[in-house]
């Protein structure tokens, strides 16, 4: 069922996020190990993240520091924190617990604000430790028939934070946009990179139903397993069509731990003969408080950057200084990108805002680290040639390219990859010789067939090596026409 | 006296004092101990269970005797000692040679611990 069916059936769907994300510090949370991607399993261990007797936790200054910078960005009020015990048997811990924060977490309140303007609001931002990897082995290494389990130590004691939203979200296309606005506040405050195909974002999902304009809110399930932006959109929707089928049915929806499975696009029930997790927490007695002073805060707020938002909400008036409003896609994947300096300097350098968005948006967006070094000089001189129509909109993609790959001057690549610009007696040359060459489709076009331009001007196209300028082309060809 | 599920056990502290408070003093259930060894994967003996009972009673009899202190003036701890704020620097330090932590394992595969099969997600 897609959203709209639902919601014209008098539905709304429900969804708070749960997400949890490595920082990317040095070392890990509590004792001196690496804290690195893809080593070789179990180098990164030592006595305490082996949870080994006697061994004792040390708080990691920078994941203090990092997770303080978090939820100033998120607008948390920065507390005084406690450490505690989550107790429970799986051999992903070898302490048997886990270091958590529970009744005292170090952010709370705050919110998120949304591409499209949306306001989430934010429960709390907690630090705690990362568990270890474990991978099952026979069975089709699936857990339930698995043979034996595999545990690899690196990842236990990684430094995490976790951010819980408040259940404001309310379709899958926010969920989606709610993550992909805090992956760019990660980013830009520098505290993680954001990678969610490696594992450094992690997603879970509460998510119920209810009927539009009811108070209350439904049963929720909590969906984990979610590994991409496409997966956590598809299971939103599969999960609400489902909540909503048993409820139209006159059934009730139960209170449990769902895991999306991707291939099959589909949740299916965790719920395992086990009585409910009881986590027994209690104060870590190896740490004491974290007491962040007011100076600290105050410093941390101080040295953060301009924040995604604030910086779209730049770009925007810079582009919509022409008339338009400013594409609002363009905006977050050149934001999300940290490419909105780039353009900010071609349109302080005399470029065309909004030709500098869309070039950054795309062709850029596609090596977002090549186009970060950018030379923004070079980048302003090819946004001027492409709107002045010394290069066509093909060839200004492919000096760009070139530019990305090897750096350089734009109008020196123009020239080395013969993109010289037409001058107006060989274009019409061109011109007249493709309606030479194709008698019929000219007719067609005379009596205002307009798809027949496209022919034509791709005629044009073929014969100058995509040198012409479409708008010129378009210009000429109804020019003749008369 | 049921426990509820997901609490801490400074909760379930206050909560039995709060019972001793208002009377009540049944103290520490069988079914108490019978839950709280299961959770810690402990198999006790009906002479045990009996016994834990009985001892784990006279640690709340302890405890709701605080409560009969005055304790107004006393600002609230969350560490006996008076300290906050133990940093340590994020600089790396040695670890572990993997053959020397593997060797102490009962089975390894693959420069992993080989564990038996788990039942169920990771909390
Ligand atoms: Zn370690």
């Amino acid at each position: 069922m897609t959203e709209n069916g639902s919601a014209a059936r008098g539905w709304e769907t429900v969804v708070g996020l749960e997400v949890h994300c490595e920082l990317s510090t040095v070392t890990k949370l509590f004792c001196s190990c690496p804290n690195a991607f893809g080593s070789e399993p179990n180098t990164n261990v030592c006595p305490v993240c082996l949870g080994l007797p006697g061994s004792l936790p040390v708080l990691n200054a920078r994941a203090v520091e990092f997770a303080m910078r978090i939820g100033t960005a998120l607008g948390s009020s920065v507390e005084a924190s406690v450490f505690h015990r989550k107790n429970y048997f799986y051999p992903d811990m070898p302490k048997d617990y886990q270091i958590s924060q529970y009744d005292a977490p170090i952010n709370v309140g705050g919110h998120i604000e949304l591409a499209d303007g949306t306001l989430v609001g934010i429960v709390r931002a907690h630090i705690e430790e990362d568990t270890g990897k474990t991978t099952h082995v026979g069975g089709g290494g699936r857990i339930h028939d698995a043979d034996y389990s595999l545990v690899d130590y690196n990842r236990a004691g990684v430094p995490l934070v976790e951010i819980v939203s408040a259940p404001d979200i309310r379709s899958a296309e926010q969920a989606r946009s709610y993550v992909t606005e805090l992956r760019a506040i990660l980013v830009a405050t520098g505290t993680s990179d954001g990678r969610m195909e490696e594992g450094s974002l992690r997603v879970d999902a509460n998510i119920s139903v209810r009927r539009a304009g009811d108070a209350e809110y439904g049963t929720r399930s909590e969906v984990k397993n979610l590994n991409s932006l496409r997966s956590l959109g598809r299971a939103v929707d599969y999960e609400a069509a489902r909540q909503i089928g048993i409820l139209e049915a006159g059934g009730t929806v139960a209170q449990e731990t769902r895991h999306w499975n991707e291939e099959e696009g589909r949740t299916s029930s965790l719920r395992s003969k086990e009585e409910a997790y009881d986590y027994r927490y209690f104060t870590e007695p190896d740490l004491v408080p974290l007491v962040p002073s007011a100076e600290e805060v105050a410093a941390v707020a101080a040295a953060l950057g301009p924040l995604p938002a604030a910086r779209r909400h730049r770009l925007a008036e810079l582009v919509a200084a022409d008339g338009a409003p400013a594409p609002v896609d363009q905006l977050a994947t050149v934001v999300g990108l940290g490419l909105d300096d780039l353009v900010a300097a071609a349109a302080g350098a005399g470029a065309d805002a909004r030709l500098a968005l869309a070039r950054a948006s795309n062709e850029a967006a596609n090596r977002p680290d090549e186009a970060r070094a950018l030379d923004p000089a070079a980048f302003a001189e090819l946004v001027k040639l492409e709107a002045a129509g010394k290069l066509s909109a093909t060839q200004s993609k492919s000096v760009l390219a070139a530019m990305l790959e090897d750096g350089g001057e734009p109008a020196q690549i123009a020239t080395r990859l013969g993109f010289e610009a037409l001058d107006p007696a060989e274009l019409e040359a061109a011109v007249d010789a493709a309606i030479a060459a194709h008698p019929a489709e000219w007719d067609r076009y005379r009596q205002g067939d307009a798809k027949v331009a496209q022919f034509l001007l791709g005629a044009v196209m073929r014969s100058t090596r995509g040198r012409a300028n479409g708008k010129a082309v378009a210009a000429l060809l109804e020019a003749r026409r008369n | 006296m049921s426990l509820p599920v997901g609490a801490d056990y400074l909760s379930i502290l206050r909560h039995l004092v709060a019972l001793y408070d208002t009377g009540v003093t049944e103290g520490f259930s069988r079914d108490d101990v019978v839950y709280v060894a299961r959770l810690a994967r402990l198999d006790l003996e009906p002479s045990e269970v009996d016994l834990y009972a009985a001892q784990l009673g006279s640690i709340l009899d302890h405890v709701a005797a605080v409560t009969g202190l005055d304790t107004t003036a006393v600002p609230a701890t969350a560490h006996p000692l008076e300290l906050a704020n133990v940093l340590r620097p994020d600089t790396p330090g040695p670890t572990l040679p993997r053959d020397e932590v593997l060797s102490q394992a009962p089975h390894a595969e693959g420069g992993r611990f080989r564990v038996p099969p788990i039942l169920g997600e990771a909390p």
